[in-house]
């Protein structure tokens, strides 16, 4: 059995999709698993995705705890008897899986980019040392724990004609000491760097929040541009939501073009790019080790060079 | 307030090359260091022990050549380290299972700081699963804390957008994000004063008092190289640098919708 989590419905079905291969392969069955929310719609969608089976889990939890979420997935590892537990890699999903893993005495791979069978072992990859390199992991234990980041693999397209089975399953939990105390939410704009064609990637070469207005305009002028950043313009300053950040802990993106300003280039930046098609780098600095990634790249104060791109790409437009 | 420390001694990523014969990274020659984010779990630790006192000992599974990288973190201002060697096959199972070992065996320990990953492997697994083992609850991401006496608050970005405030009694495991603070340089006399400090080395025989097997095994690695163009214009007019780059964007397809 292959048992499928995560509370991205949208990355619930690429899982299953996954999932679908590999028991296809050993001729066993896909179970996703829903917490918290008793929709029978919810659940034959995932079946029309391709899951065998929905266990609509209930339990008395009305938050988010990655301690009590553990339990509830231990409970349904063992009681469907799963060889193989499938879990959506954002931030929720990571907190999950290793702890999981633990309770289960089982190994566990995060940011699964790959996973097949070879000669009966379940591997699967995963990238290293900043994008340096890609590690072939075997497990040697069971079941297989393994979160798998969003966009990684396709959705089987919808079939209403495909039956499965719903079933619930009311569970006990140990209720965690921790407390979830506020849950602060900001508005999203809803940007989804990694569908991007264009990237227009800001560092923190930009001195004020406001110039960013300067990749914006460089964005529109290549049209299909959506704005991405370094981290510390997310993590530090806070210029920009999370949503566009690009790199090893950020979003990993491939776009046609990229778009870095005023970005040094550093190895944990270069991870979430480094599959990008073009890429253009624009820094006052010419060491600076972004322009060894870059296919074209312009030396230069970006407060100069941004606006007089922007003009030199609408002439090109005509 | 007694602290444990969780840090790992890494390889300094950007200087990895790609052997161009066996397509494998070269990680021998390579200086290792520890691995940025645990410093600021360091720095944490002492600014909680400024004004709770307590003792700060930092763990670490690796190898013993790891001393000067571990006299760092006590030059910071931790009190004492103990150096675990692992057994040959090694894993985050085995690993975790040591740490988590390891703070038992201290005993007493009120929180165990880890970073929200390390540079090298980046997976974020050491943190949740020693948590599970000491069967205490667990702060991930952590980018602020406000410690008291009998509870620590936690802010953590959680993705989409939230950010989550979630508080827990002690013991605790959190992990922390590199943005909580500015880690401190150490003073010259700091470093001296480390010296005396000690580093305890412990096999895994001492203290477990169980075996523990890997789960996961590293089949093959293979290096990921990247070919670009490098080219930079660089013409004596911007006007015609941003001419031929723009130029170039065009040429290939990239202005058409
Ligand atoms: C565990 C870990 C994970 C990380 N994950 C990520 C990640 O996912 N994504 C990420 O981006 N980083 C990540 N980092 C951080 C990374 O190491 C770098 O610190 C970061 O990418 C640097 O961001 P930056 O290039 O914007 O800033 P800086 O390195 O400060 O570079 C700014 C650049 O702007 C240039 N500049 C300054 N002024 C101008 C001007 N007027 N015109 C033109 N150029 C100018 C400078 O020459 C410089 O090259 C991570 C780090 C760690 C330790
Ligand atoms: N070998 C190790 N020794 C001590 N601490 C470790 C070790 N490996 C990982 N850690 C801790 O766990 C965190 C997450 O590491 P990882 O799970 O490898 O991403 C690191 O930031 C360290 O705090």
């Amino acid at each position: 059995m292959v048992l499928i989590y995560s509370d991205d419905k949208d990355t619930t079905k690429e899982l299953i999709a996954k999932g679908r291969e590999l028991a296809d392969e050993t001729g066993s069955k896909v179970t996703s698993v829903i917490i918290g929310e008793d929709d029978d719609e919810v659940a034959n969608e995932l079946i029309y995705h391709g899951s065998d089976e929905v266990i609509l889990a209930n339990t008395d939890i009305e938050q988010f705890k990655a301690e009590e979420y553990t339990q509830v997935l231990k409970k349904l590892v063992e009681k469907t008897d799963s060889e193989i537990v499938l879990i959506g890699s954002d931030k929720s999903g990571k907190e999950i899986a290793p702890r999981l893993a633990a309770k289960l005495e089982t190994g566990c791979v995060t940011d699964c980019t790959d996973l097949y069978f070879e000669d009966g072992t379940l591997t699967a990859e995963r990238v290293a040392y900043s994008g340096n390199a890609v590690a072939v992991k075997n497990f040697i234990s069971e079941p297989s724990i393994v979160t798998i980041p969003s966009k990684n693999f396709d959705p089987l397209s919808k079939d209403e004609g495909r039956e499965g089975e719903i079933t619930r399953e009311e569970l006990e939990v140990i209720e965690a000491e921790s407390k979830i105390i506020d849950v602060q939410e900001k508005e999203s704009e809803g940007v989804n760097v990694e569908d991007a064609e264009i990237i227009v990637s800001c560092g923190r070469g930009f001195e004020n929040q406001e110039d960013l207005d300067l990749a914006e305009d460089l964005s529109e002028a290549l049209e299909r541009g959506t704005i991405g950043c370094s981290r510390p313009i997310a993590a530090d300053l806070k210029w920009l939501p999370e949503d566009h950040w690009i790199g090893l802990s950020g979003h990993e993106v491939k776009p046609e073009l990229y778009v870095a300003i005023g970005i040094s280039g550093q190895i944990q930046h270069i991870a979430g790019m480094r599959d990008s098609g073009t890429v253009v780098a624009i820094n006052k600095d010419e060491d600076a080790p972004i322009f060894e990634s870059a296919d074209y790249g312009i030396v230069g104060d970006l407060y100069e060079v941004v606006p007089k791109l922007v003009e030199a790409i609408n002439e090109e437009k005509g | 307030m007694n602290i444990a420390v969780c840090a790992k001694e890494v390889v300094d990523v950007s200087e990895i090359k790609i052997d161009e014969k066996t397509n494998k990274p070269i990680l021998e020659g390579i200086s290792k260091e520890v691995n940025d984010i645990e410093k600021s779990a360091v720095e944490e630790a002492i600014k909680i022990k400024e004004e709770y006192g307590g003792e700060i000992t930092i763990l670490t599974v690796g190898s013993v050549d790891n001393m000067e990288n571990m006299k760092e973190l006590l030059a910071m201002g931790a009190d004492e380290a103990v150096i675990i060697s692992p057994p040959e096959e090694s894993d985050y199972t085995v690993v975790s299972e040591l740490l988590a070992g390891a703070v038992e065996e201290i005993g007493d320990i009120d929180l165990v700081l880890c970073g929200e990953a390390s540079i090298d492997l980046f997976s974020g697994q050491v943190g949740p699963r020693i948590a599970e083992l000491l069967n205490v609850p667990q702060i991930t991401y952590a980018e602020n804390l406000d410690v008291e006496e009998e509870k620590i608050v936690g802010e953590r970005d959680v993705g989409g957008n939230k950010i989550m405030t979630v508080e827990s009694p002690y013991p605790v495991v959190v992990t922390v994000t590199k943005e909580i603070n500015d880690p401190r340089l150490p003073s010259l006399q700091e470093i001296l004063g480390a010296a005396n400090k000690p580093i305890n080395e412990w096999g895994p025989k001492e203290f477990m008092d169980h075996e523990i097997e890997p789960t996961t095994e590293m089949k093959d690695i293979r290096g990921v190289s990247m070919e670009r163009k490098n080219i930079i214009f660089d013409e004596d007019e911007l006007e015609d640098s941003v001419k031929n780059l723009a130029e170039n964007i065009a040429k290939e397809g990239l202005l058409e919708g």
